[in-house]
């Protein structure tokens, strides 16, 4: 009887805790503006009305660098969300700091979601994986650089779109030229010209196999013979009128192609929905980013870049498993997929990308296909992606001596020694931070 | 005489306190920590800090580029400090002559005070843009070829042009206020002295307006030193990349964006030692030497 009254009332005060908490509410802090943050809440109201044990609220922290900085000084104050984006180059100091996130495949398992890593297309699977190839952050908006053109501007100087730097330099650039366009722009040099230039001709970007295996003792190669030949060219394009650079920001670069002034454009595959919203007075294609036969006769895939989702650690076990859920919501085709049309981003699951396929999406638009496509061709020993500590300050460095090189206040080979000093220094620091 | 004071020794303290714990709050308390984390080096989320001593601050002296830095910082404090001053100055003069109208002319000179250094600095971007601001078509027809975020003296000269435009009005308020206490008596018995309008200005008008121009100096430098962030912050989109840049927006740049507390809290205290040496300097210096009516 005793036994039979305490069984009552714990399934009655289970009822009771299931009305009074009806829904586990979590929290995602993000860094997607505009048309992107639209996008993303969509999708979050998507899954609170697919069930009603959970509720997820998004929330826009700024840039990717005020959303990590937000985020680390939430969690040493013990207010952290749930789920935090924190983009490519933030990607080493959270998996770096163990015990700040829960890694997304434990997260997912110990949930009862299934999980099998094999599932996501081969260009995301790794980037935020641990050395022992352990998913930790979930990729969310993943994008790759690559090259955009002016239709209109190639047919009428009568080219078309290089598949090589040699192509580009001889061929393409003196043609468009002729026809009165810029023939190059492109938004981000230490993401494009730099990260998946590695990538791209399969070079090492750092000691410990990228930076992988340990920040200790990990060292940066960014000095070599092969990326300071393309800057080089780089500025002798520039003098020959063929590349324009417009500072470091982003729009700055894509504005001159925006408005029908350059012929080509490097920018983010997941620049494609912003284009195609925009009515841009011309038609738009996009193909892979050119390489340097010089360098490779084999091109390989590039990194992914973008952003991905950690959970943030620090939640009791009903808002993980809310977090996971989420997680699986996400990564559900028809999520992906919409996620995919909308913005541009690739889709990271094979499932979604033939969903895609099979609904005609790539017919339609065939520029929205070059992303993932270029995620999936061959991979290389170098392409798996990289693992840097204080990387946003390495790239404040890059950026600060590219500029310097294309304003002429320095040289190509002065600022990859001033760069490959500073990023040391700041990877040895790093790696005083993690011991 | 009898000194007037209070009757108990605790009564002022008392009402002393609510601002004294704020300060503590406020200033001290966090101001003593980031001396403490400047002796440390610090994984971004707090799980371990290591004790480095000086590293901090010998890296800082030993970087090419932080010097850089502070060469700039000196350069635009001196400019905007001169040119708000300068401009400031000859508005007031010019204000304080005109009668007609004398009302409206003053409230909009004064308006671009309320305006915000995150405003100021996005007017700027949109006055400088490059391809259609309309400074930037001014600057090209006289064939020069201003490139905001691209060359680093035009992004410079652009820093210093806004901050000036925004600091003017507070200046020019106090010069007014300054030159309106100047008594009548004074500035008619010069008149019968010197017969010129400019050897007046310089003899008579501008040292009693010294008290003034010494604290408006002081406030100008703070203002270039610190205040500038905003304007800074907009001009260079966030981007740092090769643009100048001002000593505090390298605290900001290192600590918030990079992630390095150890590194950013040592430049910090440097700031906080300049200012110190500031405050010292005023009051022991100009409130020596300047004579208050």
């Amino acid at each position: 009887m005793k036994h039979f009254m305490t069984s009552t009332a714990a399934a009655a005060f289970a009822m009771a805790a299931n009305s009074a908490f009806a829904e586990t509410e979590i929290t995602w802090w993000h860094a997607m503006g505009g048309a992107l943050g639209e996008t993303v809440n969509a999708i979050a109201e998507d899954f609170n009305a697919s069930q009603d044990e959970y509720k997820i609220t998004p929330v826009f922290k700024g840039t990717y660098e005020e959303a990590l900085t937000a985020g680390i000084a939430a969690f040493r104050a013990g207010e952290q969300p749930n789920i935090l984006q924190v983009f490519d180059a933030g990607a080493a100091t959270v998996i770096g700091a163990k015990g700040a996130t829960v890694p997304v495949q434990d997260l997912l398992t110990d949930n009862g979601v299934a999980f099998d890593i094999n599932d996501y297309i081969s260009g995301v699977r790794y980037f935020y994986a641990d050395a022992d190839d352990k998913m930790i952050g979930m990729p969310f908006n993943s994008s790759s650089p690559i090259m955009y053109y002016n239709v209109q501007a190639f047919e009428k100087a009568g080219v078309e779109p290089p598949k090589t730097w040699e192509e580009f330099q001889t061929v393409t650039a003196p043609a468009l030229k002729e026809a009165g366009y810029t023939a190059l722009t492109q938004s981000h040099l230490p993401w494009i010209f730099t990260e998946n230039f590695m990538s791209r001709h399969d070079l090492p970007f750092a000691t410990n196999n990228n930076g992988y295996e340990g920040a200790e003792g990990t060292k940066i190669l960014v000095n070599n013979d092969a990326i300071k030949a393309h800057f080089t060219a780089v500025t002798e394009w520039q003098d020959a009128g063929y590349f324009e650079w417009f500072g470091t920001g982003w729009g700055d670069n894509a504005t001159p192609f925006e408005e029908g002034k350059v012929g080509m454009w490097l920018g983010s595959s997941g620049s494609f929905g912003g284009l195609s919203k925009k009515d841009l007075p011309f038609d738009f294609s996009a193909t892979y980013l050119p390489y340097w036969e010089a360098v490779t006769a084999e091109p390989k895939q590039t990194f992914i870049g973008g952003a991905s989702l950690f959970a943030m650690a620090g939640h009791d076990a009903a808002d993980n498993e809310a977090t996971a859920a989420f997680f699986e919501f996400l990564t559900q085709p028809e999520t992906q997929y919409f996620w995919h049309q909308e913005t541009g981003y690739v889709p990271i699951t094979e499932a979604a990308y033939e969903m895609a396929k099979a609904d005609g999406h790539y017919e339609r638009a065939p520029a929205a296909e070059i992303g993932i496509k270029q995620l999936s061709l061959p991979a290389g020993d170098n392409t798996k992606g990289y693992r840097m500590g204080f990387y946003v300050q390495i790239r404040d460095v890059m950026n600060r001596e590219y500029g310097r090189i294309l304003t002429g206040e320095t040289t190509v080979e002065d600022a990859f020694a001033t760069i490959e000093k500073e990023a040391n220094d700041l990877l040895a620091k790093f790696a005083k931070t993690q011991s | 005489m009898k000194r007037a004071g209070f009757t108990t020794r605790w009564l002022p303290i008392l009402l002393l306190l609510p601002q004294l714990i704020i300060i503590a709050i406020f200033f001290y308390w966090p101001a003593a920590h980031a001396v403490q984390s400047s002796f440390y080096l610090q994984d971004p989320f707090g799980f371990g800090s290591t004790f480095v001593g000086l590293d901090n601050y010998t890296d800082l002296a030993g970087s090419g580029e932080y010097l850089k830095i502070a060469r700039f910082t000196l350069v635009f404090t001196i400019l905007v400090t001169f040119f708000s001053l300068a401009l400031a100055l000859l508005l007031a003069v010019k204000a304080d002559k005109v009668l007609r109208g004398a009302r409206s002319y003053r409230t909009l000179l004064m308006w671009v005070y309320a305006v915000a250094p995150p405003v100021a600095g996005f007017i700027g971007l949109i006055m400088f843009d490059q391809s259609w601001g309309p400074l930037t078509e001014l600057a090209r027809s006289i064939g020069w070829d201003f490139k905001l975020g691209v060359n680093f003296n035009d992004t410079a000269i652009a820093m210093v042009i806004v901050s000036v435009w925004k600091q003017v009005p507070v200046n020019f308020i106090f010069f007014l206020s300054g030159l309106q206490s100047i008594p009548k008596a004074v500035r008619e018995a010069a008149l019968i002295d010197n017969r010129s309008a400019s050897g007046r200005f310089w003899e008579v008008t501008f040292p009693l307006l010294a008290p003034t121009g010494f604290f408006l100096l002081i406030i100008n430098i703070t203002y270039a030193l610190f205040d500038t962030f905003g304007i800074v912050d907009t001009l260079v989109k966030g981007e740092p990349g090769n643009n100048p840049m001002t000593l505090v927006y390298k605290v900001y740049v290192d600590g918030f964006r990079g992630n390095d507390l150890g590194g950013s809290s040592a430049q910090s205290v440097v700031l906080m030692v300049l200012v110190l040496a500031l405050t010292i300097f005023q009051f022991r210096l100009v409130e020596r030497r300047i004579h208050y009516t």
